[in-house]
């Protein structure tokens, strides 16, 4: 595990509030620049290892993926503390924003705008992918069978439409298999001089 | 709009999104479908257009995505309470119906999340569970760099201006090779989008 840590339940509740407050149409993104290469709790593989198991299981990502993080740090507590972190501010700012704008939502400047943070948003979750690519280097399958699972995944869904559970469900345990096997022919090889 | 809304409305609230939460992987909005159907169509407690402005609301604000469901809770208890014409009653009721939606969508998922994590913890070194994050590993960075595509490629059809892509590039492009802040681009993309570039 990293050297750094969250010093508190405090902490952790306003580190996570802060996130979520900067998370526009992303808060993955944030997530990952601010706890693996700012804060550096966590390593990029770790925070592989949590995002796939908080994509994985139902509800949203992020706020299975706070809880994971605050419970691992704090128990029980800790994971209240990031998920109330992540959902408090932002709850109340987007009652605010239905109660006082609500009817603006038409107006054709403000979609415009909300279009172009779409787009810029669809950029930055893509780059969060881009980079986790370096944590690859040390996977059991190697490089060139995790290159080909990743690229299947990618035209699954977006040039044939795959369902994601169908994905997971699909590709997930080919992978989940293949590396199984690799594991174990791993331990048995001779260790290289 | 203005209906009668029953305790027993109110515990068909919770159980719907209760119901709902196991089954949203990938994220709440992948059960919007289904929600549609039951509130908007079914039971006729939400307009058409508050749905759709709770899940754009929710995506322009700032935090998860998931609080598009708090806006349906609410403007379900607005409009149970009489419309926000009624005053402090329809705050009242809208404050609880969003309470009810976002426990209702939370607490299963959220319980099976931290029972599951601990499990996996305490099992690190079982091999099935090593394979497992190992192997997930490609697939989950390949949802992200799918997701990202697949939020631009909406854009550009929403908008018809190929231009998005070229900002959803640059946008990646930046974020992976500096450290610029995200504030600055998402404030750069409201912008072009504002003046109509997009």
């Amino acid at each position: 595990m990293s050297a750094l840590r969250p010093h508190s339940c405090t902490d952790l509740f306003v580190s996570f509030s802060l996130l979520a407050l900067q998370g526009f149409g992303g808060v993955v993104a944030i997530v990952q620049r601010e706890l693996v290469e700012k804060k550096q709790w966590l390593s990029a593989e770790e925070f592989l290892d949590d995002w796939a198991v908080a994509q994985i299981l139902p509800g949203p990502n992020v706020v299975n993926l706070s809880l994971m993080i605050g419970d691992r740090y704090f128990g029980l507590r800790g994971a209240f503390a990031a998920l109330a972190g992540m959902l408090t501010a932002p709850l109340l700012i987007v009652v605010a924003l239905a109660a006082l704008v609500g009817g603006m939502a038409d107006q054709p400047q403000v979609q415009g705008a909300l279009r172009g943070m779409g787009t810029v948003a669809a950029g930055l979750i893509a780059a969060t992918g881009i980079k986790l690519m370096a944590a690859l280097r040390e996977n059991v399958m190697g490089m060139a069978v995790c290159a080909a699972l990743a690229l299947a995944s990618f035209v699954a869904i977006v040039f044939f439409h795959v369902t994601l559970a169908a994905v997971l469900l699909g590709i997930g345990s080919v992978a989940w298999a293949w590396a199984y096997r690799q594991i174990g022919r791993l331990a048995r090889a001779p260790e290289s001089p | 709009m203005t209906m009668v809304f029953t305790n027993a409305d109110w515990a068909l609230l919770l159980l719907h999104f209760l119901s709902l939460s196991l089954l949203a992987i990938g994220g709440a909005i992948t059960t919007a479908p289904e929600m549609h159907s039951y509130l908007v169509t079914q039971k006729l407690w939400l307009s058409d257009s508050q749905f759709t402005a709770s899940i754009a609301l929710a995506q322009a604000a700032p935090g998860p995505n998931v609080l598009f469901i708090a806006l349906l809770g609410w403007n379900v208890g607005m409009n149970a309470g009489g419309g926000a014409a009624a005053g402090a009653h329809a705050w009242g009721t809208a404050a609880i119906g969003l309470l009810l939606a976002m426990l209702g969508m939370l607490l299963p998922s959220t319980t099976l999340t931290f029972v599951m994590t601990r499990w996996a913890h305490r099992n690190r070194e079982l091999r099935a569970v090593r394979a497992f994050k190992q192997g997930m590993a490609p697939i989950v960075i390949a949802l992200l760099v799918a997701t990202g595509w697949i939020l631009a490629r909406a854009q550009v059809q929403a908008s018809g201006h190929a231009l998005a892509w070229l900002l959803s590039a640059a946008t990646a492009l930046l974020v992976w090779k500096t450290r610029i802040h995200m504030l600055w681009l998402l404030a750069i993309g409201a912008l072009l989008g504002a003046v109509g570039w997009l």
